[in-house]
């Protein structure tokens, strides 16, 4: 068992703060954030012995003490977009936790969209807040969700009314700035999608400064009846970070979650979506591709649950592991009792590259209906030798030719990200880690 | 001597769709009728009903093979007495090798007939001539029934089960698509060599050019779920020069 | 060899109830009170006249046991366990047992030729030896004197711990530790006989060696300890078949086999298992909770698994390999059969440890009724193993729409040379399968039995001659009444 000092610490700071957390004079608020911490106190960190948990052990978390973060600003002019129009598209920055800029482009602001931080919202309109604040999610069992409900100030709130479409990309960019103390931060962000609206959401952690903090989020999706949903996510947190982002995605009726992580940074992340396909004819696409080295470790965790008729899920995972790495990937697709005539299909793909590198993965199907189709594959090895050979033989020197196979390998699941001119940062992004990959391993 | 098969007003649909409304049609011992007709006018329907797969609904009329009630028994009981389906997408069955599905077959059709079953070696001896004639190889009943098997291998496949189990009334579903004309020879004196006086035969399809090979006695337009018009071999050539255009357009 | 539709047929006309081993046979029996207790491992001990050491182990194990946990992670539920409820030695009552056959109980030898496992040789199938366990204690081992010729032990485990000591105490316990789990860990206190094989030195077993259990007492739980050496180049095909009663209470099979094959030397173990599944409600059957492993110890050697699953109310099974020799080879095939209200997690560990090991899983599972059906699998990669390679396929078969199977698969590796592939589908049974069957004369039920054979036929395969056709007429049986 962990120690419980860790625990006893964060409820601490949550006495402390609960006065000033915003929405301190909302009861429903603070109901729910008292229910969270005593859950949080409950069930602990979480531990080994719990199989949801089985290969990841928080233990920075155990060891460091993270204080609460304070407001803080940075200089916006040097954050990294990924979009092509470089800063043109509605963007919303977060530093620590805390809104600081919300942009949006002007007169592409349609009417019925509503973005900006959780914690004006809370200010502006409790209510419509608290419609969905706390409901989406079922974090019965997830002790750090709990956390994050108790402790959550600020984070992402986007709202399309029905039928609206938003046609450009909304740039979230998540700023973790490192200070003298470890810091803690609990993002909290809700996205609702009334039925047959669209929009897109990048979202984009980045790390300034060389310390450790912990960026614990959370998140909550509602995708209203035949609302589409396109969801990236950049993680590339600084080297000492412990990055944990839990997800809940509720769908309705024919409506579509397209999702893509690339996972490049922190020293610790937990990756965790859970998929409910609610009405009949919702369809997910949870892709992703992870790059890891030195001593960090990343953990994907997904359950998509189809809990309707003729609902359908794809999801295909790849990831390189170099170094003293490890990687984890666990995804489980359930199919409930009367979700008939849907279908399911997973792929794990691992890359080891060096023999200190280790990769633990559990695919798993848990199948309640017949009338389904169903399939799972996971494959773990090293590159294919023959294709190294092929490279080599026509003159490409091993190092070129590792970076292009590894390249090859993550590329086929940027082809699976919808939203127009991302794929191109992706990819440089995939590019610019295999050519330090291969120029660490030639020093 | 009576019909071989009598189709009365006969009303099906499928997933509350009415796709046959109200066929008619009529076939003798020994003849070789077709059914030609536009995708989609439920020519395949007509040869599911017949055979009684699940999810074809008679919502009105009568079948009557050999003077009996077809539509009350159950597909295997059909299969015993003699109606065989030749399928326009033979079902691949991962596992289960060709000739065991033969035999297990034709015992159980042998058995409903109250004949005894073939024992291994005479069952052998059954095959070893009958893919001889057909020009099937030895290869192609060790494998699982159908899987991997080039479309023609699995026409061809249809024929070799017809010839072993020996039908009375065999409907043949689009058994010339995707065939080249080596195959659909095969499968047409495959067809032919059936032919007798005792035995009837339904072949269904969209081009004539089956029927250059398998001479029907009778043809029959089926459009819009109905009979649209009969004649004799001749109104297949009338056909192909024609096309179905004007059928569509008188029922619609 | 094909399944035979007719013999499934005449075995349902045959008996009038599904399960067609569930009869009692009337035989007097040395039964030890009821309940579990140092007292009784004691008596246990002595009863069979054990050695101190073996007394001091089963001791060690059964105060381990009391405290330890039962095995939570499965997918399957059942009330609490009333170890205090059953009895834990039943023999069958002589004074001493049978020098042969002749002074074998008729009864039993009846009972053994109505399983269709006659014991007497000269009526036995040519080319496999038997060792018939009823309740807990070997009754009967066939072709001991031709083996005998031939340097090969096959015996009881009681002989073996008195005439073959020093191989027991080298070996017992050296693959399944007696803390390796709850169930491993009682029956290291309570086991009262299995059988035991060594294989010398370059020795190729002449015949197929099979043991046949089975739980005849009310009440009784069957704890047998199987063990197996296979010395330096020698090869064994072990076959094991299992049947009880129909009683309405649940009855505890917990058992171990331990595997231990040596350079060059190979192992193929074979079960079919059949032990009363209870009835379509539920009620009665047997708790199927058992450890087997082997351990690949020797360069090139090869351990391979093959299963058939059918019975039991609860199956709690994973045939593992250790594979530590370099280049050794584990397999594992299985198919799994549930209907009506059974429950099985089953499936295996591959653990590779040595250079160039490789491993192969395929496992077919089929789910009816309102069953429960779980594949629970790991691969583990050490960082030493080399070059190792896996590959597992697993297929899941659903025929109705209250019943449900998982896979769990579980794949961790360490090495970057090693390749590891894990593929699995979830399908229902081909309603396009089974009509173009009917449509060829076949019965709905054969037409079940034939898609469903054809589905396991990559295990099946595996399986020795004898054992293929009793399985695949099994397949038939067991999914009987399951398509409307």
């Amino acid at each position: 068992m962990p120690d419980s000092a860790p625990v006893q610490s964060f409820v601490e700071q949550f006495d402390a703060l609960r006065g000033e957390l915003p929405g301190a004079a909302l009861p429903w608020l603070c109901d729910l954030r008292a229910a969270g911490i005593e859950r949080f106190a409950s069930l602990g960190l979480p531990a080994p012995g719990v199989e949801a948990w089985k290969y990841t052990r928080l233990r920075p978390l155990e060891t460091t003490d993270f204080l609460p973060a304070t407001a803080h600003t940075v200089n916006i002019d040097h954050l990294p977009t990924l979009l092509p129009q470089g800063g043109i598209d509605h963007r919303v920055i977060f530093v620590n936790g805390r809104l600081m800029q919300c942009l949006a482009m002007p007169g592409e602001r349609p009417e019925g969209v509503e973005l900006g931080g959780l914690a004006d919202a809370l200010r502006r309109d409790p209510e419509a807040v608290g419609e969905h604040l706390g409901r989406i999610g079922a974090p019965d069992g997830q002790a750090l969700l709990a956390l994050n409900t108790a402790m959550m100030r600020d984070g992402l709130m986007l709202r399309v009314k029905r039928g609206v479409s938003v046609a450009l990309p909304i740039e979230v960019v998540y700023v973790g700035a490192a200070g003298p103390q470890p810091l803690a931060f609990h993002p909290r962000n809700l996205i609702v999608l009334e039925p047959g609206s669209r929009a897109t959401v990048v979202e984009h952690h980045i790390g300034l400064g060389a310390g450790a903090y912990f960026a614990n989020s959370g998140t909550e999706i509602r995708i209203g009846e035949g609302a589409e949903l396109h969801h990236y996510k950049i993680q590339d947190e600084g080297a000492e970070a412990v990055h944990v982002a839990t997800q809940h995605v509720h769908l309705e009726a024919n409506a579509l979650y397209d999702a893509f992580t690339l996972t490049t940074g922190a020293r610790l992340s937990r990756h965790e979506v859970s998929v409910r396909l609610t009405g009949p004819g919702a369809e997910c696409h949870l892709n992703g591709a992870y790059m890891v080295r030195g001593k960090q470790h990343c953990d994907t965790t997904t359950t998509i649950e189809h809990m309707a008729p003729r609902t359908s899920c794809r999801e295909i995972f790849k990831g390189v592991i170099d170094e003293q790495a490890r990687a984890v990937f666990q995804g489980r697709i359930v199919i409930h009792r009367g979700a008939q005539q849907s279908n399911g299909h997973q792929l794990s793909k691992a890359l080891l590259l060096s023999n200190r590198a280790e990769i633990d993965t559990k695919p798993e199907l848990e199948i309640y209906a017949d009338d389904v189709k169903c399939s799972h594959g996971a494959t773990v090895g090293d590159l294919d030798r023959d294709a190294l050979f092929y490279l080599r033989a026509r003159g490409i020197p091993e190092a070129a030719a590792r970076a292009i196979l590894i390249e090859a390998f993550l590329a086929d699941t940027i082809n699976e990200v919808a939203a127009e001119g991302l794929c191109p940062a992706l990819m440089a992004s995939i590019g610019h880690w295999v050519s330090s990959a291969t120029r660490r391993a030639a020093s | 001597m009576g019909y071989m098969l009598e189709i009365k007003n006969l009303h099906a649909s499928v997933d509350g769709k009415a796709i046959l409304k109200g066929i008619d049609l009529t076939i003798g011992p020994g003849e070789v009728h077709a059914i030609m007709g536009p995708n989609g006018s439920g020519k395949s329907t007509l040869a599911y009903v017949l055979t009684g797969r699940e999810g074809y609904e008679v919502t009105e009329g009568q079948v009557l093979y050999q003077g009996r009630d077809l539509l009350a028994m159950s597909p295997e009981e059909r299969a015993g007495e003699g109606v065989f389906l030749a399928f326009q997408y033979p079902v691949e069955i991962p596992g289960v090798p060709n000739t065991t599905f033969l035999k297990e077959a034709l015992n159980a059709q042998r058995k409903h007939r109250g004949e005894t079953p073939l024992d291994a070696m005479e069952f052998i001896k059954l095959i070893r001539r009958t893919i001889k004639d057909l020009g099937i190889s030895d290869e192609l009943l060790k494998r699982p029934v159908n899987v991997g098997f080039s479309g023609g291998e699995k026409k061809r496949n249809e024929i070799l089960q017809m010839a072993i189990l020996k039908p009375t009334l065999a409907v043949l579903d689009e058994t010339d698509s995707g065939l080249d004309i080596d195959a659909l020879k095969t499968v047409a004196d495959g067809v032919n060599a059936l032919r007798t006086p005792e035995r009837s035969i339904l072949v269904i399809t969209h081009y004539q050019r089956l029927l250059d090979y398998i001479v029907p006695d009778r043809v029959h337009v089926l459009a819009q779920g109905r009979i649209a018009r009969s004649g004799g071999k001749e109104l297949a050539l009338e056909l192909e020069r024609t096309g179905y255009a004007a059928f569509a357009d008188a029922a619609a | 060899m094909a399944v035979s539709i007719d013999t499934v047929r005449q075995v349902k006309e045959v008996t009038e109830q599904t399960y067609k081993y569930g009869f009692v046979t009337d035989i007097e029996a040395d039964t030890a009170p009821k309940g579990l207790s140092e007292d009784i491992v004691r008596f246990i001990s002595a009863k069979k006249e054990e050695p101190e050491w073996l007394l001091d182990w089963r001791l060690k194990a059964y105060r381990h046991w009391l405290n330890m946990p039962e095995p939570a992670w499965a997918n399957v539920t059942f009330p609490p366990i009333d170890y205090q409820d059953a009895y834990y030695y039943s023999a069958p009552k002589s004074s001493d047992g049978p020098k042969s056959l002749d002074e074998v109980d008729p009864e039993l030898l009846r009972t053994y030729e109505k399983l269709g496992i006659p014991l007497r040789e000269q009526e036995a199938l040519a080319g496999v030896a038997v060792d018939a366990i009823f309740d807990s204690v070997s009754v009967a081992t066939t072709f001991k004197g031709k083996l005998e010729k031939q340097g090969v032990i096959f015996c009881s485990m009681s002989e073996a711990i008195r005439e073959h000591p020093e191989l027991v105490r080298k070996y017992l316990g050296s693959v399944v530790p007696a803390r390796d789990n709850k169930h491993a860990c009682l029956n290291s206190a309570v086991f009262t006989d299995g059988s035991f094989v060594y294989l010398p030195k370059g020795v190729r077993c002449p015949m197929e060696l099979s043991t046949y259990f089975r739980i005849n007492a009310a009440n009784t739980g069957q704890f047998e300890r199987t063990l197996i050496i296979a010395d330096a180049g020698s090869y064994v095909s072990y076959l094991e078949g299992c049947t009880a009663p129909m009683r309405d209470e649940v009855q505890l099979h917990a058992a171990v086999v331990e595997l231990i094959a040596l350079d060059d030397a190979e192992i193929k173990y074979s079960t079919v298992q059949n032990w009363y599944p209870g009835d379509k409600d539920g009620k009665g059957g047997i708790y199927n909770f058992v450890t087997k492993r082997g351990a690949c110890r020797g360069r090139n050697s090869k351990i391979s698994w093959t299963q058939v699953e059918t019975g039991s109310a609860i199956t709690w099974k994973y045939p593992s390999c250790i594979l530590q020799g370099d280049n050794s080879v584990g397999e594992f095939y299985s198919v799994a059969i549930t209907n009506n209200m059974q429950q099985a997690d089953t499936g295996t560990k591959m653990i590779h440890i040595g250079k160039n090991t490789r491993s192969r899983i395929v496992s077919k599972g089929i789910s009816a009724g309102r069953a429960q059906q779980t594949y629970r699998g790991l691969v583990r990669i050490s960082a030493k193993a080399e070059n190792a390679r896996n590959h597992t396929q697993c297929d899941s078969l659903l025929i109705g729409d209250r019943c449900s199977a998982h896979t769990v698969p579980y794949i961790e590796s360490k090495n970057r040379s090693a390749i590891v592939e894990h593929e699995a589908t979830t399908s229902k049974i081909s309603e396009d399968q089974l009509f173009y069957c009917r449509q060829r004369g076949l019965s709905q039920e054969d037409a079940v039995a034939l898609v469903v054979n054809g589905f396991c036929r990559e295990v099946l395969q595996q399986l020795p001659m004898e054992f293929a056709v009793e399985a695949q007429k099994l397949v038939g049986i067991s999914l009987e009444g399951s398509v409307g």
